[in-house]
């Protein structure tokens, strides 16, 4: 059984959600895609905790998170590689 | 290897009059309006194994808010996990309106006014009725019953990212599992939908279902753009949402979604608390996406099971529709225990698949059906609240 800290849901997203009680800074984990049962490893940069989202690449301004394979908002900061994508970096393009 | 259970083929409910089977035998006290509140519960207090619905509306409401109100209570008092009703209302017309509609079901039904006798009259009156209904209920047995005749509601609350991961794909397993069984299935949460309206869109069965939706959703989220004085954040996704790892809107639309599973089709589009006609099957219901509200709609429209993944921890139950509770939080899994009927975090350890899951939530919605009080039920929740669509008169 290989241990999972990290769930992608789909090949196309760009953000893998934290399912350990936190990452730890400059530690590397491993990300299991659900979709297609694939394995990937990541450098966290921050301390992220259970349910919260890490960024698998680089984000400019303007960009869109991508989970699920589809669009759920846009980044208002920018955002490094393995760092927390949440609220103070990204918003609603809803409301 | 995953050996898929064998789904059963039955469940023990309680066969009414019109042909509907429930999975409680609750004799309720109905009161028509907040100020009949006082007397319900009185009767409810008089006589034990009877249970009062106290609400907060019912007096100068009109138009169409009027007509969900009364939708609302005629199918709370209709719903077959309702075995009979006493209706208490202040005036004689709309009580006696209530009266009329519940007991076109066939199940007993009397009502009582309390204008011109006062509570305690009234209340004297309604105990004597409501004592012979709930002896006269007891005496009901559950019988076998194709799983066909069970009515499954889903909603979902305080979620966070471990919803959309693990519990809501479980409710979703259990759906494309149930739903060639003839099950009725109904999910809703309008507003909740946004950002994945077009995804869901495509899920209804035909071009006619799926307008119906999106005029649906436009209306729904006219209304929010039209009202809304920020981004609603802390509203939706909700303070607790957030502290989940829910960041927007659209992901927590799109997580909402799992749990109408990867194959289901919905076959119509329903008002709030109307009751589906069509048949076996998956059916959408426009409703506001605040628990409590919700599962009150699918109660009225008749459902009599309702299926609740949560992720932070919400702690909803409903008065007559048993709501079973399953979580894919670890951390809710264990300091919430007591609310938590069906844990399902093993999935992100991938120590459980989604199919293992789906067939545990279908074991646990079949004990529940067959008479298990579920952690709600025990703890006493009870939340019953009317959907108001605008100022009384």
């Amino acid at each position: 059984m290989s241990n999972t800290d990290i769930i992608i849901h789909n090949d196309k997203d760009n953000v893998g959600v934290v399912v350990i009680d936190s990452t730890k800074k400059n530690q590397e984990y491993s990300c299991w895609i659900m979709e297609s049962d694939k394995t990937a490893r990541i450098q966290s940069i921050n301390n992220i905790p259970l349910g919260h989202k890490i960024a698998l690449k680089d984000f400019k301004e303007g960009e869109t998170i991508l989970k699920y394979g589809h669009d759920i908002g846009k980044v208002v900061a920018s955002i490094k590689k393995g760092d927390h994508v949440h609220v103070h970096n990204v918003k609603t393009k809803k409301w | 290897m995953v050996i898929n259970m064998i789904i059963p083929k039955i469940f023990m409910g309680y066969k009414r009059e019109n042909g509907r089977v429930g999975v409680r035998n609750h004799v309720v006290i109905l009161p028509v309006d907040d100020i009949s509140n006082a007397c319900a519960e009185a009767i409810a207090n008089n006589i034990k194994g009877t249970m009062a619905i106290p609400h907060s509306y019912g007096r100068l409401q009109f138009g169409k808010d009027l007509e969900l109100f009364f939708k609302t209570i005629i199918g709370t008092g209709k719903n077959p996990n309702v075995a009979a009703v006493i209706v208490v209302g202040i005036e004689p017309k709309w009580t006696k309106k209530v009266v009329d509609e519940v007991a076109k079901t066939g199940k007993p039904v009397e009502g009582f006014s309390i204008e011109g006798l006062g509570d305690i009259t009234t209340t004297m009156k309604a105990s004597k009725k409501a004592q012979e209904f709930v002896q006269w209920a007891s005496e009901k047995q559950r019988q076998e019953c194709p799983l066909s005749d069970l009515w499954i509601s889903v909603k979902c609350g305080e979620s966070d990212t471990t919803s959309g991961l693990a519990s809501n794909p479980a409710v979703g397993d259990l759906m494309d599992k149930l739903e060639p069984h003839g099950v009725h299935l109904c999910f809703g949460e309008t507003s909740e939908i946004t950002g994945a309206e077009l995804v869901c869109a495509e899920r209804a069965k035909d071009e006619k279902v799926k307008k119906k939706f999106l005029d649906t959703w436009n209306s729904y989220n006219n209304f929010i753009l039209e009202n809304k004085t920020n981004d609603l954040s802390e509203s939706q996704p909700t303070a607790g949402n957030i502290k989940g790892g829910l960041t927007t809107i659209e992901e927590k639309a799109f997580g909402n979604l799992q749990k109408i599973g990867k194959k289901v089709k919905y076959i119509d589009v329903l008002e709030p608390a109307e009751e589906p006609k069509n048949g076996g099957g998956l059916y959408f219901m426009d409703t506001s996406s605040a628990a409590a509200e919700c599962v009150t709609l699918q109660a009225a429209a008749g459902f009599t099971v309702h299926l609740f993944p949560t992720g932070q921890g919400n702690i909803i139950g409903n008065p007559i529709e048993p709501v079973i509770k399953l979580t894919a939080n670890p951390k809710t899994a264990s300091t919430m225990s007591e609310h938590i009927d069906l844990d399902v975090s093993k999935i992100l350890k991938k120590e459980m698949n989604l199919s293992e899951a789906g067939d545990a939530l279908i074991a646990t919605t079949i004990k529940t059906a067959n008479g298990r009080i579920t952690c709600a039920e025990a703890l006493g929740h009870k939340e019953f609240v009317i959907t108001k669509l605008y100022r009384s008169a």
